[in-house]
């Protein structure tokens, strides 16, 4: 096989909202078929990169390409390439479930929106609601609706804004074998969490967005060698992802 | 590409009108003023109201029209604020669709919702005595109208629903058009009205709308005031509609 471009690549990219310097020159590299975890605290700008590289948002500065398109110059064939989950659930409250996924499915135009939208209802354990207006539903069942409506017409890339964030962990389970599935099937997978054990299991590679930039991008491996070998002996054998992240980013809080 | 603003369009409009279906309240509520305007004038104020016509009914009924249709756009800014609340207009922004369905969604909507209850209301018309032997052609002509001013204002609302920081400031743009009739030629003629009113209630839009409808519908001759107010309507429209866009392209630069 070809070696292929990064699914996604990102130089140098920075964003204002006015005074506030969110991102200050952030670089990162995705490739093709994994699952990248990027990791920050509340306010780090993580929903801000999500946005820019779904082209909701306009980069101040820097390049940022989604399967090779540039995200600013290129936007529509960015938006073919993409599915957002963002960090709120965007589904329609008024329609049924999956009157959601069936409308989906015709504006990405996949043949048979009907068979879709029933299949995604059972492979996300909505069959029983999926008449039921969605503004009956509980948090997590909509957030489960919410994902898998972006799941339609397979993109080739998925971004997922906290995906698992008010799951219940059997939900949350069910959310990780979709996302291992997506990624076992070639498609490539940005996931932004707060649960460091989820992007301990799920992810290929991680990094962690700290005061504007990525201060660290590895494999789970690599992350655990940048432990200072005095923290190294005090965390027994292996660190967990939280002992990395909070000894890297704690360190730094003012 | 036409094919797609064409389906992409026709789910919005889907989705939009479920909206409106499932909240019946809605249309009930934009009929329950103007149906209460049109019995308070017809029965109650009516009598000693000197228009010079027998049929009181017929001169009410376009001006209640209008002040149906202007309350019923309101809920057009409304919807199209919420969605951009909800986060389903960002869902739809970062999709391979074509960007104009979003709003073209909620116009047609908006066409087809006040479409039933300029009916309701003329029905309810043809009850207490509204009577019209117009022509299949004079009826076009009023529906044409209708559907230009309905159009304006529509997108009048879209510009509110983009620009809105709250759900009230979204609908609350149209309290004022709703207002528009009541210092025209909707329910008394202008003659009757002092100097300074009457210069603005002959020379604002609702006039010559209410002017051109009435005469239509009573099989008299339009002349010059069905121009000035199909001017009135698409100067509005093409006002309107290229704030909407600018609007839009701010929201979603
Ligand atoms: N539209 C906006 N206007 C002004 N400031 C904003 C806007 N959106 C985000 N911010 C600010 O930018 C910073 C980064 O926000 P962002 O949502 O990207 O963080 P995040 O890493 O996703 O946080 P969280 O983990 O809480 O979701 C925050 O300080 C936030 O207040
Ligand atoms: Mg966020």
């Amino acid at each position: 096989m070809p070696t292929r471009a990064p699914a996604i690549e990102v130089a140098g990219l920075e964003k204002s909202y006015k005074d506030l310097k969110v991102l200050k020159g952030v670089d990162l590299t995705v490739d093709r078929g994994s699952v990248f975890a990027l990791l920050g605290s509340n306010g780090a700008g993580k929903t801000t990169i999500v946005r820019i590289l779904a082209t909701l948002l306009k980069p101040d500065a820097g390049t940022a390409t989604v399967n090779e398109f540039d995200v600013v110059s290129q936007a529509a064939h960015v938006r073919e390439s993409i599915s957002l989950t963002g960090q709120f659930a965007a589904v329609d409250e008024i329609l049924s479930g999956r009157e959601n996924l069936v409308m989906i499915a015709k504006l990405r135009r996949v043949p048979d929106p009907g068979d879709v939208a029933d299949d995604l209802l059972k492979r996300f354990d909505l069959a029983d609601a999926g008449g039921r207006r969605v503004g009956t539903y509980s948090g997590g069942m909509r957030r489960r609706l919410d994902i898998a409506m972006s799941l339609i017409g397979d993109p080739p890339v998925i971004f997922l804004d906290e995906p698992t964030t008010g799951l219940d962990p059997e939900a949350r389970l069910e959310v990780w074998e979709e996302i291992r599935k997506l990624a076992g099937g070639g498609t490539t997978v940005l996931l932004t969490t707060q649960y460091l054990d989820e992007a301990e299991k799920l992810a290929d590679r991680i990094a962690i967005l700290h005061q504007g930039t990525i201060i660290v991008t590895g494999t789970l491996a690599e992350l655990r060698q940048l432990l200072p070998p005095a923290q190294a002996e005090l965390v027994e054998r292996q660190p967990t992802l939280e002992e990395i992240f909070l000894a890297i980013v704690g360190k730094e809080k003012r | 590409m036409t094919a797609h603003v064409l389906n992409d369009t026709g789910v919005m409009l889907d989705r939009s009108l479920k909206h409106v279906t499932r909240s019946l309240d809605t249309i009930i509520t934009v009929t329950i003023m103007p149906i209460a305007f049109l019995l308070l004038f017809r029965y109650v104020f009516g009598g000693a109201i000197q228009t010079g016509t027998d049929n009181y009914t017929n001169y009410l009924m376009p001006g209640v029209l209008l002040i149906a249709i202007a309350s019923g756009i309101s809920y057009t800014g409304f919807r199209l604020f919420n969605d951009m609340q909800g986060g389903i207009f960002e869902r739809f922004n970062s999709m391979p669709i074509a960007r104009s369905s979003v709003l073209w969604g909620h116009v047609l909507t908006s066409l087809v919702s006040n479409a039933i209850s300029v009916l309701v209301i003329i029905g309810v018309g043809l009850i207490i005595g509204f009577r019209t032997s117009a022509g299949v052609l004079a009826w076009l002509a009023v529906t044409g109208i209708l559907v230009i001013f309905t159009l304006a204002l529509t997108w009048l609302a879209i510009v509110a629903g983009l620009s809105a920081s709250t759900p009230d400031g979204a609908s609350a743009f149209s309290y004022p058009l709703i207002f528009l009739p009541f210092i025209s030629s909707a329910f008394v003629p202008t003659e009757t009205m002092p100097g300074p009113v009457r210069a603005f209630a002959e020379n604002q839009p609702v006039t010559s709308i209410v002017n051109s409808i009435r005469a239509l519908w009573a099989e008299q001759p339009v002349g010059h005031e069905i121009w000035i107010a199909l001017a009135w309507c698409v100067g509005i429209l093409i006002i309107a509609y290229l704030f909407a866009m600018a609007a839009y392209r701010r929201k979603i630069a």
